[in-house]
């Protein structure tokens, strides 16, 4: 049997509740619903569920999914051995037996036959098929399935099925209030709360471009990128250039823009 | 002619009413009306339509033949739509009139021809009102007035003018563009070769005084930097409208903003090291501190005196804010901000109050203003106690103004002579917004109940796209010159196209096996498959010998293959030329009958292969009317309806060649592929009726393959002309044949293309 504890997290995570999600996530947790967040990149996601792992105490199995990724990846597969074959349990399959947290990440990255394995474990009958082993698993009481996804990504090529978005409870996340971001990258760095409001004053800047010749604006991972970096002792306007914009923009009118933020926040 | 109806009994009543209203009884007017009038009305408004067609029957009976009219109609609702103001129409018909009434008449079409360049790059109505003032100036100034003759003669320059505007405007601000039509007609007004030089920008102090003009940030090249500055960092989306600082000799405008949007100059020079974008942003970030926080005060009450010291206190009080949100401003703010020198006015002789004002605002923002006045030290902490309790208001702000006029007060403030010097503060607006009159009763918000057209009322056919085409004389691009009408290619029996098939049955036979040969080499093969179509020995040996190692084996031992690895999108532009129609040497069928085998042959090996292709033909007859018909587009697959329309292609008209091909190229650049190929079919060289140098549009078809190169389009012409070494190279470059039998055009064509694309 696999062990539990190596997929628990002991030290709590730091993670600023943006509003109730907390709560209805135990809820969700409680009548073991299967959960999905949505939101840009960046903005807490994954924190958000490591959280939820520690505070609940559950073992938290990841998979960062790609396009590459085949049902075997997630099921498992046969082995050859010196006497014959055997059988290694691919992650999902690990987390029903042992009652884990799994969370799917950036599932609409995976092929969409891939993620029908999904379907039998997000309904009333928790379990999951082996077929190549011939054995049906029923899914540890604790299970629990997370998928996360960012509608910002949405193509004709790259969406769930309406099928597998409808066996999934929701949270739909953003970037945090100013006020919150600037506590988060505080918390998160240990860089005064003065220099991350400006860091999160930038932010915004860029934020209010989206659409108009950005796609998506400065994540909260790139704030504490910069935020780090300052603290590390670089200069926050190079820190700012680099980490914020060169990153996510080649537009010289863009650049060019939020350059003249960073100045004119930072002088 | 094939494509047209010949009676003009058009299906909409809307457009009968339209066309009677035109009531002009030009056939190439008649050929486009349709089409031109499907862009006007998703333009303009219902009333505004009925100006246009009023002003275009104006322009059809000037006797001046149609080119005008063709040239109004095509232009006009673009110019309506860049100066977004209708009300110019008036302005612009006067000056069509004046031309016609001089001996200036000649120059009426080169002056509709780039006006709708001309008011992208001027933007506003109020710009193009001087446009035309300097337009009409150059023309009183130069026309006629040769020594010692009776009769007028037209300016010898204004049609020149005209035509180089929109790339003189590119260069100058309003105010530089009115200094070199100045010295032009001053040093040439009686020399009409060199005032001819002069305004085609081919001597060298025609060039010389463009360059001293052209300085400063104009406004049009940041237009976009500016309007993300508001967005990105202030959150507003307000339209920016330029206004000239060259005409108004009296007042100097000033920055202001109202319902229409924020009125900044239409260029700044660069003000010590602040750049003048900064310059445009530091007035922009002034006028959105006072949409943020001023509140209109009544004025009635208050003297000038005291309305402009609040003025000054409301601007200090704005901008403190503003730097409190980017403490970056201030640096900005105070190398804008004058200093005036405290001595430098005299209150015995002078009145001192703006002077004493600037002083104070200075003092305001820059921590370092080094004044020792008590009165001014007493109210710079006064304001600075206010401003730390929060954000103040104009009302608390005011009454801290009216104290300071009131303490400081000197007789000699009546004085007539004001010192004015260092006390303009020129990134600020003019303040109108922050007085409310209670005599005028307040404005009534103009309620414009016009409306465009619904949508269920949409009439039939695309509107024109315009295109350049290229001046080889001038090296310069001539903007809008071409209108290219696109529709559907009318439909025939498929089943002919079947049957040419079937006529080169052997033929394809013998493509068959070439594009088999072509198939598997466009597999891509995937490995590390777990499960797969073949096994891949390689990996398999590796993992074999991990096993044996007692180490664990890769199970992916497979691999498995795609075909979708030609990733190329294909082109094929027919010319639908008139001389399509002639015999092919020593054949009994005609050029067109073969092409469509050839392309029936094309379109079958095209498909074959999974190659997203696209077929259109083009002909033309004018610039005004370039027609481009789809046969086959991306997403159709090559059956009956593509078919259809191949079998029903007909010739007529002549070759303008560059227009098509960019137009064709438009849909070629949309498509994602790696390679991106355009295949040109033709006969002979570029032409059209309107142009007799036959140069231009064989330079204008080889600018079109460079354009084409640029984005990555890779051209190639087959060409069936005998001819065709003459020029062929000289457009081409390389990627071109010439098939001098032309009864081999169904074999050679597809032959061509696999090369090609192998
Ligand atoms: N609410 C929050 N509390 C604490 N930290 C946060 C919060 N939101 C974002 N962060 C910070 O932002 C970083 C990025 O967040 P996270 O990795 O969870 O993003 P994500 O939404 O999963 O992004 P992606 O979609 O790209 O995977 C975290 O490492 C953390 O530093
Ligand atoms: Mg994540």
């Amino acid at each position: 049997m696999t062990d539990k504890e190596q997929y628990k997290i002991h030290t709590e995570p730091y993670y600023q509740a943006q509003g109730k999600e907390v709560q209805l996530y135990e809820a969700a947790y409680r009548n073991r619903l299967p959960v999905m967040v949505k939101g840009p990149t960046g903005c807490g996601k994954s924190r958000f569920v490591e959280y939820m792992a520690w505070k609940l105490n559950k073992p938290l199995i990841t998979v960062a999914c790609n396009e590459d990724m085949t049902a075997s990846d997630l099921v498992g597969r046969y082995l050859l051995e010196a006497n014959g074959t055997r059988w290694l349990d691919g992650p999902l399959t690990v987390a029903a037996r042992i009652g884990a947290i799994c969370y799917l990440d950036e599932i609409v990255e995976a092929r969409q036959d891939t993620t029908v394995v999904i379907h039998p474990l997000t309904d009333h009958r928790r379990t999951l098929p082996l077929d190549k082993k011939g054995e049906l698993i029923h899914a540890h009481p604790d299970f629990q399935l997370v998928i996360s996804y960012n509608p910002g990504y949405q193509s004709l090529m790259k969406d769930l099925k309406q099928s597998t978005k409808q066996r999934f409870t929701a949270f739909d996340f953003d970037y945090p209030d100013a006020t919150l971001e600037t506590t988060i990258l505080a918390k998160e760095t240990g860089l005064d709360e003065a220099t991350a409001g400006k860091l999160v004053k930038i932010g915004q800047t860029a934020r209010n471009l989206k659409g108009h010749g950005l796609d998506e604006g400065i994540s909260t991972r790139l704030l504490v990128y910069a935020a780090t970096l300052i603290k590390d002792g670089v200069e926050p306007m190079d820190a700012c250039r680099m980490a914020l914009v060169r990153p996510i923009t080649d537009d010289a009118d863009i650049r060019e823009t939020l350059d003249h933020a960073i100045d004119a926040t930072f002088a | 002619m094939p494509m047209t109806n010949a009676e003009t009994a058009y299906q909409h009543p809307l457009m009968q009413a339209y066309w009677a209203q035109l009531d002009t009884r030009f056939k190439q007017v008649e050929d486009v009306f349709e089409d031109v009038m499907a862009e006007a009305l998703a333009i303009l408004t219902r009333e505004d339509i009925h100006h246009y067609l009023d002003a275009a029957r104006v322009i059809g009976k000037l006797g001046r033949g149609v080119e005008p009219l063709l040239v109004f109609l095509e232009e006009w609702p673009s110019v309506a739509k860049a100066i977004g103001d209708e009300a110019a129409l008036p302005e612009v018909m006067a000056f069509v009139m004046k031309m016609q009434k001089s001996p200036n008449g000649k120059a009426i079409t080169p002056f509709l021809q780039t006006l709708a360049p001309v008011a992208r790059r001027l933007h506003s109505r109020e710009l193009m009102g001087h446009y035309l003032e300097i337009a009409l100036d150059m023309m009183e100034r130069t026309t006629g007035s040769i020594h010692g003759h009776h009769t007028t003669f037209p300016s010898p320059g204004l049609p020149d003018f005209f035509t180089q505007a929109p790339f003189l405007l590119s260069q100058l601000s309003l105010a530089g563009l009115k200094n070199w039509v100045e010295y032009g007609i001053r040093n040439y007004r009686t020399h009409p070769e060199r005032q001819k030089d002069y305004f085609t920008v081919q001597s060298a102090d025609s060039r010389a005084v463009l360059q001293r003009e052209r300085h400063g940030t104009l406004f049009m090249d940041v237009e976009r930097k500016l309007d993300l500055y508001l967005r990105g960092l202030w959150r507003e989306s307000e339209q920016l409208v330029p206004y000239s600082t060259a005409f108004d000799e009296l007042r100097k405008p000033v920055p202001y903003f109202d319902k229409l949007g924020m009125r900044i100059p239409d260029v700044y020079d660069d003000a010590g090291q602040i750049s003048g974008l900064d310059r445009y942003r530091a007035t922009l970030a002034h006028m959105v501190g006072h949409r943020r926080w001023t509140e209109a005060q009544i004025a009635d009450n208050w003297s000038p005196f005291q309305r402009m010291a609040v003025e000054f206190f409301e601007d200090c009080r704005v901008e403190t804010l503003l730097c409190r949100e980017y403490p970056g401003l201030r640096r900005i703010f105070l190398a804008l901000h004058p200093k005036p020198a405290a001595d430098a006015c005299d209150p015995e002789t002078t009145s001192c109050l703006r002077h004493r004002m600037a002083m104070l605002s200075r003092a305001l923002l820059d921590p370092d203003h080094g004044y020792r006045d008590a009165d001014l030290l007493d109210f710079v902490a006064r304001f600075h106690a206010l401003m730390a309790e929060g954000t103040s208001s104009t009302k608390d702000i005011a009454a801290l103004a009216l104290s300071y006029v009131a303490k400081t007060r000197r007789q000699s403030d009546q004085l007539a002579k004001i010192h004015f010097a260092d006390t303009v503060v020129d990134y600020r607006d003019d303040n109108r917004q922050m007085w409310k009159f209670i005599e005028e009763g307040d404005e009534e918000e103009a309620f414009d109940a016009k409306r465009k057209l619904e949508p269920g009322e949409e009439l039939k056919g695309l509107p024109p796209r315009h295109y350049p085409e290229w001046d080889y004389k001038s090296l310069t691009y001539r903007p809008d010159w071409v209108s290219v009408y696109e529709a559907l290619h009318p439909k025939g029996n498929p089943a002919d196209i079947d049957r040419l098939l079937e006529k080169h049955g052997a033929l394809a036979k013998r493509l068959k096996r070439i594009l088999d040969l072509l198939k598997p080499q466009d597999k891509i093969r995937i490995r590390y498959q777990e499960e797969g179509s073949e096994l891949d020995l390689d990996v398999a040996i590796r993992s074999l010998i991990d096993f044996k190692g007692g180490a664990n084996p890769d199970p992916r031992i497979n691999m498995s293959h795609r075909t979708d690895g030609r990733n190329i999108a294909v082109m094929l532009l027919l010319d639908l030329s008139e001389s399509l129609n002639e015999k092919a040497s020593g054949s009994e069928q005609t050029i067109l009958e073969l092409s469509q085998e050839a392309v029936s042959l094309l379109a079958w090996a095209v498909e074959q292969l999974g190659d997203p292709f696209a077929i259109a033909g083009f002909h033309s007859n004018t610039r005004h009317d370039v027609r481009y018909l789809h046969i086959k587009g991306y997403g159709e697959r090559w059956g009956d309806e593509p078919k259809g329309r191949l079998a029903a292609m007909q010739a007529g008209w002549s070759t303008r060649m560059g227009a098509a091909m960019r137009h064709a190229g438009h849909y070629l650049e949309a498509r994602k592929a790696d390679k991106k190929l355009m295949l040109i079919l033709t006969d002979g060289q570029p032409s059209d009726v309107d142009t007799h140098d036959e140069q231009l549009l064989i330079e204008d078809t080889r600018q079109a393959v460079k354009e084409l190169d640029r984005d990555g389009i890779f051209t190639y012409c087959i060409s069936l002309d005998p001819k065709a070494d003459e020029y062929v190279s000289g457009i081409f470059g390389r990627q071109y044949t010439v098939i001098d039998n032309i009864q081999r055009l169904p074999e050679k064509l597809p032959e061509l293309f696999l090369a090609l694309t192998k």
